[in-house]
């Protein structure tokens, strides 16, 4: 309902946001030389977590269509990996790639097809309605093993001179570079008139269409990208764990997500980043408390929708824009 | 003879889903909130129908004792957090009932464990009608379609006949208007949620003799009541009756038809549905 208002986009915001992501990216490089494989891994699977959660921020914070089936997308994707790579030898991710993200795709554009005309909450139980679809198709068939899930037994290869991603490490760098990748194209996209009409059909619709927008046709693409992007994700996760189960698929994987994106904040692109840091870290820092951490996680989640609207990012910008009211005179608005 | 069983079948399973639907349906239609932890009430009352039955030994007066702490639960709950969520986005409201499934869940776990349990059909209904000589249809299950016929009907009286269900509809068109005229729409409202809570418990409890009890019975149910509201229109009470029974013949008949594809079938019923009528069958575009 009532949209949080971002202060405007000044071109030296746009350059703090540039210092912060070169910062973000470098911490991130720097990271495998100090970290033990533990925590290797474990920051690789946050950084897969982050694409799936920044492919869900297009849709949610950019283009306003709340999601709960985001998961189908994520988990086509890996059993796509999985179903096309060969029984011993190691994938070609030049071949298969490809082939796991047109299969998103696929889905997200006949799902989307089928529920064009639906809005709001309608949307919600749609999306997690078709996700569940997606899901019992896999859970119940034999194609993929049903519901103890398939195995890729190794991981896809790159086929550039000696990049083994075999090897954890050179896996890391992968998954950091398609990180960045992609919060950078989505910089550029959501700078771009495609993403400014988008936003725009998030605030009004109506005024977009008269305005001469499809609006219908730009909420599709929006769709369409960002379930392929979330099939990244996938794509990534099954060539990371080299096992694929329709858990992949449920849809609590989809709350999971929309989760990581409301306490990062939405409609921030570092918000998705942080959320999906801030969840699993929390999360690992549960389970190690307690093997009841689901109760501790739930209630966190209950709290910090009562008392957290917009988000660690919201709270975090509030806090700045205090401090400059504070400082400067009273023009502006807390 | 095997087709009227997989009919009776049908009809119970429908009506039983009714009873958790007529919920949701009734709870976003008046408040406006999505709640996903719907399922979850239905889980706690298949559980409470196991922890009672066997702490008073018998499911007659489990039922009583369910329905009270059920419809305590429910008013708790709306007036610590539900009622904080209704002027909110959707999207907040998806959140903190996705966190309430969580807590419910691991809840369950550390009170009641991770089994599987089976409640027994009370003696007075452990029977079986001869249908031929070597077919039979249990008593227990038409009992379940009876009292679930008998709820719907009261659900209606209260809701079309009585002053509490004028002031409830008035809520439901216009809140404000309602409190203006010197209503007092908070309580309405939760004593919507809280009957709509009841409701999920009472169709738990008495699903747990024919179903067994299991940790993930409520997100089962859940999904599938969202198919049910979707497909008969959010809000309207006749559309999840009507949606209820046909998701009930479909589920039945695709296990006995198809098993391999029983579990998608209610999906592409529901997505016939979107296609020609986008708001479901009785919504209101």
């Amino acid at each position: 309902m009532a949209d949080p208002e971002r202060p405007r986009r000044s071109t030296a915001s746009h350059r703090v946001v540039t210092w912060w992501l070169v910062l973000g990216i470098l911490a991130l490089a720097i990271f495998p030389a100090i970290a033990e494989k533990f925590y290797l891994q474990l920051i690789t699977k946050i950084m897969i977590l982050s694409i799936f959660a920044l492919s869900l921020d297009l849709l949610v914070g950019y283009a306003g269509l709340v999601s709960l089936g985001h998961a189908a997308f994520f988990g086509v994707a890996a059993y796509a990996l999985a179903l096309a790579a060969p029984a011993s030898d190691a994938p070609n991710l030049w071949l298969t790639l490809p082939l796991a993200l047109a299969a998103s795709a696929v889905i997200a554009l006949v799902i989307r097809a089928l529920v064009i005309r639906t809005a709001g909450v309608y949307f919600i139980m749609v999306t997690l309605a078709f996700a569940q679809m997606v899901y019992y198709f896999f859970h119940d068939t034999r194609l993929a093993g049903g519901s103890d899930g398939i195995y890729v037994n190794t991981r896809p290869s790159l086929e550039i001179g000696s990049i083994d991603l075999a090897q954890d490490l050179h896996f890391y760098y992968l998954v950091l570079a398609v990180l960045a990748g992609v919060f950078i194209f989505l910089g550029i996209i959501l700078r771009s008139p495609f993403g400014r009409a988008l936003q725009g059909i998030k605030a009004n619709e109506q005024r977009m269409r008269a305005l001469g927008f499809p609006t219908l046709r730009y909420k599709l693409a929006a769709f369409v990208l960002a379930g392929t992007l979330a099939g990244l994700a996938g794509y990534l996760a099954a060539a990371k764990e080299g096992y694929v189960n329709p858990e992949l698929l449920a849809w609590h994987q989809s709350g999971m997500v929309l989760m990581m994106l409301i306490l990062g904040g939405m409609g921030t692109l570092f918000g998705a980043v942080i959320g999906a840091f801030s969840y699993v870290l929390l999360q690992e820092w549960f389970s190690n408390l307690t093997k009841h951490w689901q109760l501790l996680m739930g209630s966190f989640i209950v709290l910090a929708v009562l008392v957290l609207p917009r988000g660690l990012a919201g709270l975090g910008q509030s806090i700045a824009l205090r401090r400059r009211s504070s400082a400067s005179s009273d023009d502006v608005e807390p | 003879m095997e087709w009227l069983i997989q009919i009776l079948n049908s009809v119970q399973y429908g009506l039983l889903l009714f009873l958790v639907a007529s919920g949701l349906t009734l709870i976003f239609g008046i408040m406006g909130v999505i709640n996903l932890a719907h399922g979850s009430f239905y889980m706690i009352g298949a559980y409470l129908a196991f922890s009672l039955a066997e702490l008073t030994g018998s499911l007659w007066t489990a039922l009583p004792l369910g329905i009270v702490l059920a419809f305590a639960l429910g008013l708790v709950l709306e007036i610590l957090l539900i009622s904080r969520l209704y002027r909110r986005d959707h999207l907040y409201q998806v959140l903190l009932t996705f966190g309430l499934i969580l807590v419910f869940e691991e809840m369950r776990s550390i009170l009641v464990g991770d089994d599987v349990h089976g409640v027994a059909i009370p003696a007075l209904l452990d029977a079986s009608l001869p249908l031929t000589e070597n077919l039979s249809y249990p008593v227990y299950r038409l009992f379940i379609s009876a009292v679930c016929l008998v709820l719907a009907a009261l659900m209606y009286f209260t809701i079309q006949k009585t002053r509490l269900g004028m002031m409830v509809r008035a809520g439901a068109s216009n809140a404000e208007m309602t409190q203006a005229l010197g209503i007092n729409i908070r309580w309405i409202h939760a004593l919507v949620f809280a009957a709509g809570v009841a409701l999920a418990v009472f169709a738990g409890m008495i699903a747990a003799p024919v179903s067994s009890v299991f940790p993930g019975m409520g997100n089962q149910v859940l999904i599938i009541c969202f198919v049910i509201v979707v497909i008969g229109g959010i809000g309207s009470l006749k559309g999840a009756l009507i949606a209820s029974l046909l998701i009930g013949f479909v589920d039945t008949f695709g296990k006995v038809l198809l098993p391999e594809l029983a579990g998608v079938a209610v999906y592409l019923l529901m997505a016939i549905v979107l296609l020609f009528r986008p708001a479901g069958l009785y919504g209101r575009p």
